[in-house]
């Protein structure tokens, strides 16, 4: 087994042993990405000499002491590029700062290393909406590796990466890790700051690991989580060793099966798979309910109204003046920003900022926005009412494996409609994971498939705890 | 059927973003399906339903009205396509 295929607590083991060096870790890193990123498109950019320059200083004594980690390229690292996979970025900006993240992991010794493909802007789950090059699912060659978070998914499931960071608006850390086969965490909403992450719908971001078990999963979180003052969103709660969750059974635990997440429009294959995990759940001693969650239909209507208004409002920044793109020779400053955000931005991201521009314009705000928000607490409520009777819930990560490359191009609507069972976690601001259930074999290829645990608000324990005696029994 | 006719054009405008008749021929028609599928939204009942802005209780925050360290202005201007004179350069507004 390769160096970084490694879990986390081994790495720490033999780097605490001395037999390995955070240099060798960082050396390791570059030879699988120079060796393999040509095929997979998972990076978008790296610096090795800045990586090992850090490694050299490494206080492998911390609890991530000399451990490189992959960074999504919507997240300021200082030094570095964060083009979010736009042309508005690219070649022009460079972070100025770090992210309160990247504060947190490199106070617990970590080093950020590498630039990881996204859809534009977070726009998208397949990361074809990258302006700056291609990422493979590095299971099966040929096909999406679901996004926006889908360079991080693919560097971690396909050995390029120890683990890495992504942000998940509607399902862009989860359906990823579920499409490559890996764990993808999507925190509480306000639990991880967001400050210097690039806003893309600021009700619903969240930043969130992706690694290749659930134990590092909890090891990540202890060291991204906690209240900073930069994010006015940011929540004043203490934050647990989730490390403690790992290992405790289930016996006893309830959770819950919503009836709306088996109906229409998930794939047979997908749904043999997920139904042998509650089995395996209930093998487990959990106690398994048929829940009832009547809005889930409504969440993608009421996401494609939400986030695209908020996007518009954040991606007014992109100006041309301050930084980004600038189209050259506009005669007066209407032209300035009519060409600047006409050249910078691609499809999917001037499709949604019309989108958003729209709903909230004069005579249109009540019929889609207000409308929108209403149906958000009614989401809200659904959950509410069914924690009162459950701990966790379970349901599929994505209604379909992934697809080839290009198969969904023209058709945004269907697009946005395979977010239906990860869009609601983020309307609700609820913790949820997707953990590796199996695969299915389509597309002469074995595609994975992810199982997805919903837990109330601040609940990650509980989360963690149902993923990993999942992932052990599996 | 569509019952919207997105002025494309104008959305276009406000969102300030210039598009080619290509691009306004195919955005129009895509969010025109977009936006009969967000009509399913209506048959909800809304009656006495509070909107949601974020998923969680969040309130005003106010710091201390004090100094704290931020970017020099060359970091400032760092990023900037284009800098004049230690300031933001804008095409003309003033005649």
């Amino acid at each position: 087994m390769s160096l970084l295929q490694s879990s986390l607590s081994s790495l720490r083991r033999q780097l605490v042993a001395r037999e390995i060096s955070p240099a060798d870790l960082v050396r390791a890193t570059a030879t699988a990405i120079e060796a393999r990123n040509g095929d997979l498109g998972a990076y978008l950019s790296w610096d090795t000499d800045a990586a090992l320059k850090e490694a050299e200083k490494a206080d492998v004594s911390l609890p991530l002491g000399g451990i490189p980690l992959g960074i999504k390229d919507n997240i300021n690292v200082t030094g570095q590029p964060c083009t979010c996979g736009s042309r508005m970025l690219a070649g022009s900006y460079t972070a100025p700062y770090d992210a309160t993240v990247i504060q947190r992991l490199r106070a617990a010794g970590a080093i950020p290393f590498g630039r990881l493909n996204m859809d534009e802007f977070a726009m998208g789950s397949s990361t074809e909406n990258s302006a700056l090059g291609v990422t493979q699912n590095p299971a099966a060659p040929g096909h999406i590796p679901g996004g926006s978070s889908g360079g991080s998914a693919c560097a971690v499931a396909g050995g390029l990466a120890v683990a890495a960071l992504g942000s998940d608006t509607g399902g862009s850390i989860r359906q990823p890790a579920a499409l490559c086969g890996c764990v993808g965490l999507k925190p509480t909403y306000g639990r991880v700051s967001r400050f210097g992450l690039v806003a893309f719908a600021s009700s619903l971001d969240q930043i969130g690991p992706l690694t290749q078990s659930v134990e590092d999963s909890a090891l990540l979180l202890n060291h991204l989580c906690g209240f900073d003052p930069r994010d006015s969103t940011s929540l004043q709660e203490s934050v647990p060793d989730f490390t403690a969750a790992i290992g405790r059974d289930i016996r006893g635990l309830r959770i819950g099966l919503p009836k709306e997440y088996f109906i229409s429009g998930i794939d047979p294959d997908v749904e043999a798979v997920i139904r042998r995990g509650i089995a395996t759940l209930e093998s487990l001693g959990a106690d398994l309910r048929e829940i009832s969650l009547p809005h889930t239909e409504a969440g993608v209507a009421t996401y494609y109204v939400l986030a695209p208004a908020e996007a518009s409002a954040n991606l007014a920044r992109f100006d041309g003046v301050r930084y980004g793109h600038r189209a050259a020779d506009a005669s007066d400053l209407m032209q300035h920003y009519l060409r600047s955000r006409a050249e910078g931005f691609g499809p999917e991201v001037k499709r949604r900022i019309l989108l958003g521009t729209y709903v909230l314009s004069s005579g249109y705000y009540d019929a889609y926005y207000l409308t929108a928000q209403k149906a958000r607490t009614l989401i809200r409520q659904d959950f509410t009412r069914a924690f009162e009777d459950v701990d966790c819930i379970v349901c599929p990560t994505s209604p379909t494996p992934a697809h080839r490359l290009g198969a969904l191009k023209d058709d945004p609507l269907q697009a946005y409609l395979e977010d239906v069972f990860t869009i609601p976690a983020n309307l609700a601001g609820l913790p949820a994971i997707s953990v590796p259930a199996g695969t299915v074999h389509q597309n002469d290829a074995d595609l994975p498939v992810g199982i997805q645990f919903i837990s109330r608000p601040l609940d990650e324990a509980t989360l963690l705890q149902v993923a990993h005696a999942f992932e052990t029994a599996r | 059927m569509s019952t919207h006719a997105i002025d494309i054009h104008r959305v276009a405008t406000l969102a300030r973003l210039e598009l080619t008749e290509d691009e306004a021929t195919r955005y129009q028609q895509q969010l025109d399906r977009v936006l009969d599928y967000m009509d399913t939204l209506r048959s909800l009942d809304l009656e006495g339903v509070e909107p949601t802005s974020h998923a969680l209780p969040v309130c005003d925050v106010v710091r201390a009205d004090g100094d704290r360290p931020s970017f020099t202005q060359d970091e400032a201007l760092a990023n900037a396509p284009r800098r004049v004179m230690d300031q933001f350069q804008i095409p003309k507004v003033i005649e």
